[in-house]
C-alpha cells in the first residue's frame, strides 16, 4: 500500500514499510549516515541520520523510522544541522586525528561529514580514548582507536557471512568491536567488512600504506578466479594493480566478493612469464625471442600433426583464446581439445552445464539440494546468496556431500552416490520436500561430475529435476556450479574433443604412451605435469606453475587484468574483463599470441582484431554476441544411465585460498592459507 | 598490553555445572519456547557466577553451546554487565558504592575502612583469595546511604566503625546482618517515626 508524504516540501509516495532515509535516497535528497547500509540490517545507532519530522518534539533517525501518510520531514533546517553537528561532535570526541597516516582517508566517510558538519574546533579537552587494535588476519587490519560503534562489520559478518565472531564487547566508553578472544575472522567474505567501514578503523591489510585512494586510476572488470563472474573494480597506480575491490552487480556478487578474489591481487607480481622462453639441448629454459618461440612450436605443430596433437585449456583461458586455439587444432586436423582439466563429464546441451535459474534466482527458490558441492569455498558469494534466501525462511536445504559449515542450518544426507538414487525414485524423505515446494532447486558441483561415473550422476540429477518439478514454464531449478571461470565459455565455444579426438584422461594417456607428441597447454596447470610422458609441453599462460615447469616452450600471455577476455560465468553469462594494465615484459594478449602462431605456421585464420574475433565466437556459438545477458537454455536429455560407483563425493577444493596460479603465487593467500587453513584441524566451529 | 582471555593464567581449562546447578539451568531454558533459548542466558550466566564465583571464558563457551548461540553473543551479554565478573574475586566480594549520595554520606571513610581492614586496594584480592574489594556507581539504595553490596545483600547506614565491625564478622566465617547496620527499620526515618506516632489503627473521618 502506498503512503504519501513530503520531504523537504516534495511530495512522494513510497511503499508502505519504508524509511525515511529510503525515501530520501529514492528522491535524490542526501541524508548523512554510518551504520545504515542498504544490505544490511538496520541498527539506528549512529544518530547521523536526524532529520526534522513536523509534530514530532525531537528529530527522528530517519534510518530506522519508517514512512507515515501525511508525514512532513524536513531534512535541511538549522535543527538538523545542529543536531547531526551535535552528533558529529560526539563521534570526534574519540577519534583520533590521524587522516594523514590512515588509509581511508579520501575514501572516508567521517572525513566527509567532517567536511559537511563539523565545527572548526573541538570543545573536547579531555584526553581522548585509545583502543587495543585486534588482530583480525591477514585480510583486514584492525585500527580500533579509530572505531565509530557502527556496527556495520558485526552485522555483516553475522548476518551476510554467517560466522558470528565479531561482536561488542563492554558497554559505554569502553565498548570495543572485535572478536574477544583473539582469532582471526575465517569467513571467505572478510575483506567485504573493510569496504563497509565507514572510517579506518577496518582497512586492508595486503593494500596497508600502499597506494592513496586519488593516486588510482579505476576500471571496472571482472572476477575470474571462481565461476561467479564477480563485477571488480581494479584499482592501479602505474603499471601495477594496488587493489581489487568488489563493484556492484545485483545479478551476481550484489556488491561483495571473496577474500581470494580480492586480495590474491599480489599474485598478479610473483612468477610472472614475461618472456617466452625455449628448452635448449642441456634441457634448461632459455629466454627466446617471440619469432623464435613460434616458429618451434610452429614446426613441432605442423610436424606431428593430426592425431599426434592435443590441446588442453586451463581455468583462467579467455574464450577469445580458446577460440583461436580451437580454430588453429582443427586447421591442424587434430579433435584432442578439452577445458576440463578435471574430467568432468558436462558437455552436453547448453542447460546441462549452466546455473539456469540465475543466481539471483536463488531468491525465488524455496528448496535447496546441492549435490557434491561446497558452496562455501566453491563461490563464497554465492554461499552468502543461499544464506539470505535462508534467513527469509521457508527454505530447506538438504546436501549430498562431504559434510561441511555452509554457515546455514542444512541437512546432510551423506555423501554417497547412491543417495541421489533413492532421491530420483522418490523413495527419500527430501524427495517428496522438493516435490511439495514450488520452486525447488538443485545444485550440482563439480566435484559430483568430476568422476568416472560422472555422467550417472548427471543423469540422476536431471531426473531429479524433472520428477520433482524442477523445470516448469518460467522457471529452471537446475543448476550446475561451476569452479573455472573459462569452463561455461570452453564449452559454449565447443573446447572439447571433435570427433574421434580424445579427452584429458585420453591425452594424458597418450602422451604416457607416446601416442600424442605435442602437448598445448593453454593456461593449464592442474593437470597431473608427470603424466605427459616425453611429450613436447608448449605452455602460454601468465604464471610459473606447473604447466610451466613441465614446457619445453613458452608463450607468456596476459593475466585477466591485463586483457579485454570473454568469459562466461556460471550462469551462462557472457561478460568482458577490461584492460586495467598492460602485461608485463613481453607478454601479449593470449589471442594475439594464437594468431600469430597460426599464421606462422601456416594456417593464418580470418581474423586480426579483437572485433573479429568476437565476431568469430558469436558465429561459432550466438550466445556470445549477447553481452551481460541470460539466455534460458533449452531442456534436453542429458547425462547418462547406469550404475553409481559407491566412491563417496569428495571435496573439490581443499583451500579456498589457493586454487589457481594467481592465488598460488600470492604471499597474501599463502598468510591465509596458513592462518584458517593448516590449522583447520585445530579449529572448532563456532557456528551455532 | 591487556591480555586476551583466552592467555589469562587464571582461565580454567574446562567448565562444568554440577548436576543440581544443571538441572536448574535446563528448568530456566524451558522456560522460553523452542528457538527462543537464547532468552536463558542471563539466568544461566547467574549460576555460572554462583558456581565459579566469576564467568569464566570456558563457561562462557559452555553456556554458548547450551542454548545455541555463537560465543560472541554471550561475550557480549557478559561483557556488557558489570555485575557479571570476568576475573575471579575474593569469596567475599565487597562493592561500595561511592556515586553522589553515598559520598555525600561518607563512603569515602568506608572505602578507606575496607581498604585498612583488608589489606588490598580497589580492584585487588585478598591473598588467600576470601576478600575483594570494588568501587561501583549507584546501587539503587540511596536513602541508606552508605551503602556496601556482598553477595545478595545490602549493608546500608555504614560508617567506618560499623564497616570494619561488619568485615571482622565475615573474616570469622560469619554472615552479619543485612541491611541497615544502624537499626533503623528498612528506610524508616533514622530517629524513628517522624508523622503517625499514634500507635494502632487511624481512623479517617467519615469512616463511621
Amino acid at each position: 500500500m502506498p503512503v504519501k508524504l513530503t520531504i523537504d516540501g516534495q511530495e512522494v509516495e513510497v511503499e508502505a514499510g519504508s524509511t525515511i532515509l529510503q525515501t530520501a535516497d529514492y528522491m535524490g535528497i542526501e541524508i548523512p549516515r554510518f551504520c545504515y547500509h542498504e544490505r544490511l540490517a538496520i541498527a539506528g545507532n549512529c544518530r547521523m541520520c536526524l532529520v526534522e519530522v513536523e509534530k514530532s518534539p525531537k528529530p527522528v533517525a530517519s534510518c530506522a523510522m519508517p514512512v507515515a501518510e501525511g508525514m512532513v520531514v524536513k531534512t535541511d533546517t538549522p535543527m538538523v544541522k545542529k543536531a547531526r553537528e551535535g552528533v558529529l561532535e560526539f563521534l570526534l570526541i574519540n577519534h583520533p586525528l590521524d587522516c594523514p597516516i590512515c588509509d581511508q582517508g579520501g575514501e572516508c566517510d567521517l572525513q566527509d561529514e567532517t567536511v559537511a558538519y563539523g565545527r572548526g574546533k573541538s570543545r573536547f579537552e579531555e584526553n581522548k580514548r585509545a583502543v587495543e587494535d585486534k588482530d583480525f588476519g591477514p585480510n583486514v587490519k584492525g585500527t580500533m582507536t579509530r572505531c565509530i560503534h557502527c556496527t556495520r562489520c558485526i552485522r555483516f559478518i553475522t548476518d551476510v557471512a554467517g560466522v558470528p565472531e565479531l561482536g561488542a564487547t563492554g558497554r559505554g566508553e569502553h565498548m570495543e568491536v572485535g572478536t574477544y578472544v583473539e582469532k582471526a575472522l575465517s569467513s571467505e567474505l572478510s575483506g567485504n567488512i573493510v569496504d563497509l567501514c565507514p572510517v579506518g578503523a577496518l582497512t586492508s591489510r595486503p593494500y596497508a600504506f600502499t597506494a592513496r585512494s586519488w593516486e588510482l586510476k579505476k576500471t571496472e572488470s571482472v572476477d575470474v578466479l571462481d565461476a561467479l563472474g564477480s563485477a571488480i573494480r581494479v584499482d592501479t597506480r602505474s603499471n601495477q594493480v594496488m587493489r581489487i575491490l568488489p563493484a556492484i552487480n545485483d545479478d551476481i556478487n550484489e556488491e561483495w566478493l571473496g577474500d581470494k578474489s580480492r586480495n590474491s591481487y599480489d599474485g598478479l607480481l610473483r612468477q610472472r612469464l614475461d618472456r617466452p622462453y625455449v628448452r635448449n639441448k642441456k634441457g634448461k629454459l632459455e629466454a627466446a625471442s617471440w619469432g623464435d618461440a613460434l616458429k618451434a612450436v610452429a614446426a613441432k605443430l605442423t610436424k606431428a600433426g593430426g592425431s599426434k596433437i592435443a590441446a588442453i585449456a586451463g581455468d583462467l583461458a579467455d574464450a577469445e583464446a580458446m577460440v583461436a586455439l580451437k580454430d588453429l587444432f582443427t586447421a591442424l586436423g587434430s579433435a584432442n581439445i578439452d577445458c576440463r582439466q578435471d574430467g568432468a563429464k558436462i558437455g552436453g546441451p547448453r542447460g546441462s552445464y549452466i546455473f539456469n535459474s540465475g543466481i539471483a534466482g536463488i531468491e525465488e527458490a524455496d528448496a535447496l539440494l546441492l549435490i557434491g558441492t561446497n558452496p562455501r569455498v566453491e563461490a563464497p558469494v554465492l554461499n552468502a546468496r543461499i544464506r539470505k534466501r535462508y534467513l527469509k525462511g521457508g527454505f530447506k536445504v538438504g546436501a549430498v556431500g562431504p559434510a561441511a559449515n555452509l554457515t546455514y542450518k542444512h541437512e546432510n544426507f551423506g555423501d554417497e552416490a547412491k543417495i541421489l538414487e533413492a532421491i530420483a525414485s522418490g523413495k527419500h524423505d527430501f524427495a517428496k520436500v522438493l516435490k511439495d515446494a514450488k520452486r525447488p532447486m538443485l545444485i550440482i558441483g563439480q566435484g559430483a561430475v568430476a568422476r568416472a561415473d560422472g555422467d550417472v550422476i548427471l543423469g540422476l540429477a536431471r531426473k531429479i529435476a524433472e520428477a520433482t518439478g524442477m523445470v516448469t514454464d518460467g522457471w529452471n531449478g537446475f543448476n550446475m556450479l561451476h569452479q573455472a571461470a573459462a569452463r561455461v565459455g570452453g564449452l559454449d565455444l565447443g573446447f572439447v574433443p571433435g570427433k574421434g579426438g580424445h579427452d584429458v584422461a585420453g591425452i594424458l594417456d597418450g602422451a604416457e604412451k607416446g601416442e600424442i607428441e605435442v602437448v598445448y597447454l593453454l593456461g593449464a596447470d592442474e593437470i597431473d605435469m608427470n603424466r605427459l610422458g616425453k611429450a613436447f609441453v608448449i605452455y602460454q599462460g601468465h604464471h610459473g606453475d606447473a604447466g610451466a615447469h613441465r614446457a619445453d616452450v613458452v608463450l607468456p600471455g596476459a593475466a585477466y587484468t591485463e586483457k579485454g577476455g570473454t568469459y562466461v560465468n556460471t550462469e551462462g553469462r557472457v561478460q568482458v574483463t577490461r584492460l586495467a594494465v598492460f602485461p608485463p615484459g613481453e607478454a601479449k594478449e593470449d589471442w594475439k599470441i594464437l594468431r600469430a602462431l597460426a599464421e606462422v605456421a601456416g594456417h593464418a585464420p580470418g581474423y586480426d582484431t579483437i572485433e573479429q574475433v568476437r565476431a568469430r565466437l558469436a558465429q561459432v556459438n550466438p550466445v556470445f554476441g549477447r553481452l551481460d545477458e541470460l539466455s534460458p537454455a533449452a531442456w534436453e536429455a542429458f547425462g547418462a544411465e547406469g550404475k553409481v560407483s559407491g566412491d563417496a563425493f569428495a571435496a573439490t577444493i581443499a583451500n579456498y585460498y589457493m586454487t589457481d596460479p594467481i592465488s598460488r603465487a600470492s604471499t597474501t593467500m599463502a598468510e591465509c592459507t596458513a592462518a584458517f587453513v593448516n590449522t583447520a584441524a585445530e579449529r572448532t566451529g563456532t557456528h551455532g | 598490553m591487556t591480555l586476551h582471555p583466552e592467555d589469562q593464567p587464571w582461565q580454567p581449562k574446562s567448565f562444568a555445572f554440577t548436576e543440581a546447578n544443571l538441572a536448574q539451568a535446563h528448568k530456566i531454558i524451558k522456560r522460553y519456547p523452542e528457538g527462543r533459548q537464547q532468552s536463558a542466558v542471563m539466568p544461566i550466566l547467574d549460576i555460572v557466577q554462583r558456581q565459579e564465583g566469576w564467568v569464566s571464558l570456558a563457561a562462557m563457551n559452555l553456556v554458548g553451546e547450551m542454548l545455541d548461540m555463537a560465543p560472541m553473543r554471550v561475550y557480549e551479554v557478559a561483557t556488557f554487565y558489570t555485575m557479571f565478573h570476568l576475573k575471579p574475586v575474593g569469596k567475599v566480594h565487597v562493592q561500595v558504592c561511592t556515586n553522589v549520595p553515598c559520598q555525600l554520606r561518607g563512603s569515602d571513610d568506608v572505602v578507606h575502612a575496607c581498604k585498612k581492614e583488608l589489606g588490598i586496594g580497589i580492584g585487588e584480592t585478598t591473598a588467600d583469595g576470601k576478600f575483594s574489594l570494588a568501587e561501583v556507581e549507584c546501587l539503587g539504595a540511596c536513602v541508606n546511604a552508605p551503602v556496601i553490596w556482598i553477595g545478595d545483600d545490602f549493608y546500608e547506614d555504614l560508617d567506618a566503625g560499623s564497616t570494619v565491625k561488619m568485615i571482622e564478622a565475615f573474616k570469622r566465617g560469619e554472615t552479619p546482618k543485612a541491611g541497615s547496620q544502624t537499626g533503623r527499620q528498612t528506610s524508616a526515618p533514622a530517629g524513628g517515626p517522624t508523622t503517625l506516632k499514634d500507635a494502632g489503627p487511624t481512623t479517617l473521618k467519615g469512616d463511621a
